[in-house]
């Protein structure tokens, strides 16, 4: 059984035919498609580390069968920085230590990436905390992690204010 | 995983048919469906991709004045929608008490109604367990056990209803609609899951066939909007299941409530809406006298079914502080930690 399905990844149109409907959107990138930035912890959408962008939107690709996702856009820790600038989020990691080990760190990014997108956070530490549950980081680099999403946060939105200006 | 066919219908009719073949199984986002396939617990032969049908994805204030959600609308689009969550800020809280950010984000609003119980025999397919493999026994009587039902149990199963949102939507009295082979039909969600008895392998009043096309709340369930909580007692404050929580809605006129919507979590094998704890608050002054009766009436017929005794006195402080942060009105905002015990309490909200 072949199964097509289009899929926009990091901007890029890509026809995909799968011959099995059991891969999920993490197999397919890791895989076949060779994006291993967005990890395998898991695999049960407990831990967060295959953190990834559907249309916008932070989801655990472990728990995605991708032939049902035909048709979407998808962005992955690789799609992140543009002509080699590092993204606002990812900068702000480097800059508050926001990892030891760093396997669960393309998740935490991906995850800090959409919950900025979501603006329901605001500056509150706590909200931030409580948004980005779903990401564990076993080495505990959780202060790290939230003052770097506060830090990504505040910039982004600067950002954006002077865009409107 | 098990070898499945895919098939991906156009319309309700077609997946209607489609999931008529014995075997088949809805697919939503898969949140849950997946991870049962991945641990070989469920192993359905055909997956019925409902996540291309048109029409299923919207929140609509229907001419009656009730509320219609689409079964695919995401639960995190429903819980920040503006005028949902203004509408019935307990059932927002309690979808913002379930899961990840990343879960809420895939998971959708009927597969959250057809989400199985996440008791740990139930998920391991070495142990015996009657909802799984019916008749092969439970070991969940008997073995590690704080987790499950004081409430609605029998001896062929004591597995919890794992669901927050359920809980909200059981309390305003939420109204289910079905498609299936033999034409539309609604169920109360009351009457919508059904106790285990001894077939606790049928969940649901859903025959074969049958799907979730959309969840409705009546056009009455707003006029509780301005006090209404949802609080959940868990073993994390945030990404954990429920080992008890309420969704508490007053109706309070002239100091005097008049009318109360309860509903428990955690502690029963289905969403439990309490009837009898809300006729005791009809009439009554808000107040912690008012609310430990109504939490003692709530669990009257509760027991142990195994070491988890604990949850009658937990589910009835979880109770009476829902409804004392009820009375004390719905929060502008949703708070930092939706439903967490953690979480500041309103003014004259006193521990209990």
């Amino acid at each position: 059984m072949n199964l097509s399905l289009t899929l926009t990844i990091n901007g890029e149109q890509r026809e995909i035919v799968l011959d099995d409907p059991r891969v999920t959107l993490l197999d397919l990138l890791r895989e076949r498609l060779h994006l291993t930035g967005a990890k395998k912890g898991c695999d049960r959408g407990q831990c967060g580390a295959c953190t990834i962008l559907v249309d916008g939107q932070r989801i655990n690709s472990c728990l995605a069968l991708a032939i049902s996702y035909d048709g979407s856009a998808i962005t992955t820790i690789e799609g992140l920085a543009e002509n080699g600038a590092l993204h606002p989020v990812q900068q702000a990691f480097i800059d508050h230590d926001g990892f030891q080990c760093g396997f669960c760190t393309p998740g935490q990014i991906m995850s800090a990436v959409g919950l900025i997108a979501e603006a329901q956070a605001d500056g509150d530490a706590e909200r931030i905390r409580e948004a980005m549950s779903g990401n564990i980081c076993r080495c505990g680099a959780y202060q790290g992690i939230t003052e770097a999403v506060l830090d990504a946060q505040a910039k982004i939105s600067t950002g954006k204010e002077r865009d409107a200006a | 995983m098990n070898r499945f066919e895919y098939v991906r219908p156009t319309s309700i009719a077609e997946a209607v048919a489609a999931a008529g073949e014995p075997g088949s199984a809805y697919l939503g986002a898969g949140t849950n469906l997946l991870d049962l396939m991945k641990g070989g617990v469920t192993q359905p032969s055909r997956l019925v991709d409902l996540t291309h049908l048109p029409d299923l994805g919207q929140i609509e204030q229907l001419p009656d004045g009730s509320t219609r959600i689409g079964a695919l609308v995401k639960n995190a689009a429903l819980a920040h929608d503006p005028a949902f969550a203004e509408a019935f800020p307990a059932v927002a809280e309690a979808l913002l008490s379930g899961a990840s950010a990343q879960l809420r984000n895939a998971a959708t609003v009927g597969g959250n109604l057809m989400q199985r119980t996440r008791c740990a025999y139930f998920t391991d397919p070495a142990s015996a367990c009657n909802k799984r493999a019916p008749g092969s026994g439970c070991d969940a009587i008997g073995g590690e056990n704080r987790a499950h039902a004081v409430l609605g149990w029998s001896d062929h199963c004591i597995a919890v209803h794992p669901s927050d949102f359920c809980v909200a939507l059981t309390a305003l009295g939420a109204i289910v609609e079905i498609e299936g082979p033999a034409g539309r039909r609604e169920v109360a969600m009351t009457d919508f899951y059904l106790l285990p008895g001894d077939t606790p392998e049928k969940e649901t009043v859903l025959d074969a066939g049958e799907m979730i096309v959309a969840v409705r709340l009546p056009a009455e369930a707003a006029a509780f909007a301005g006090n209404q909580r949802y609080l959940k007692g868990r073993e994390r404050t945030s990404y954990a299941f429920a080992l008890a929580s309420a969704a508490a809605a007053l109706k309070i006129e002239n100091g005097l409530i008049v009318e109360a919507r309860l509903a428990l979590g955690g502690v029963a094998t289905k969403p439990w809406r309490v009837q009898a704890a809300e006729a005791v608050l009809a009439g009554a002054a808000p107040g912690k006298e008012a609310f430990e009766k109504a939490a003692e009436v709530a669990f009257a017929e509760a027991k142990p079914s195994g070491d988890n005794a604990y949850k009658i006195a937990l589910g009835k402080r979880v109770l009476a502080r829902a409804l004392m942060m009820a009375a004390a009105g719905t929060p502008e905002r949703m708070p930092a930690l939706p439903a967490s015990p953690f979480a500041p309490l309103p003014e004259g909200v006193v521990n209990v």
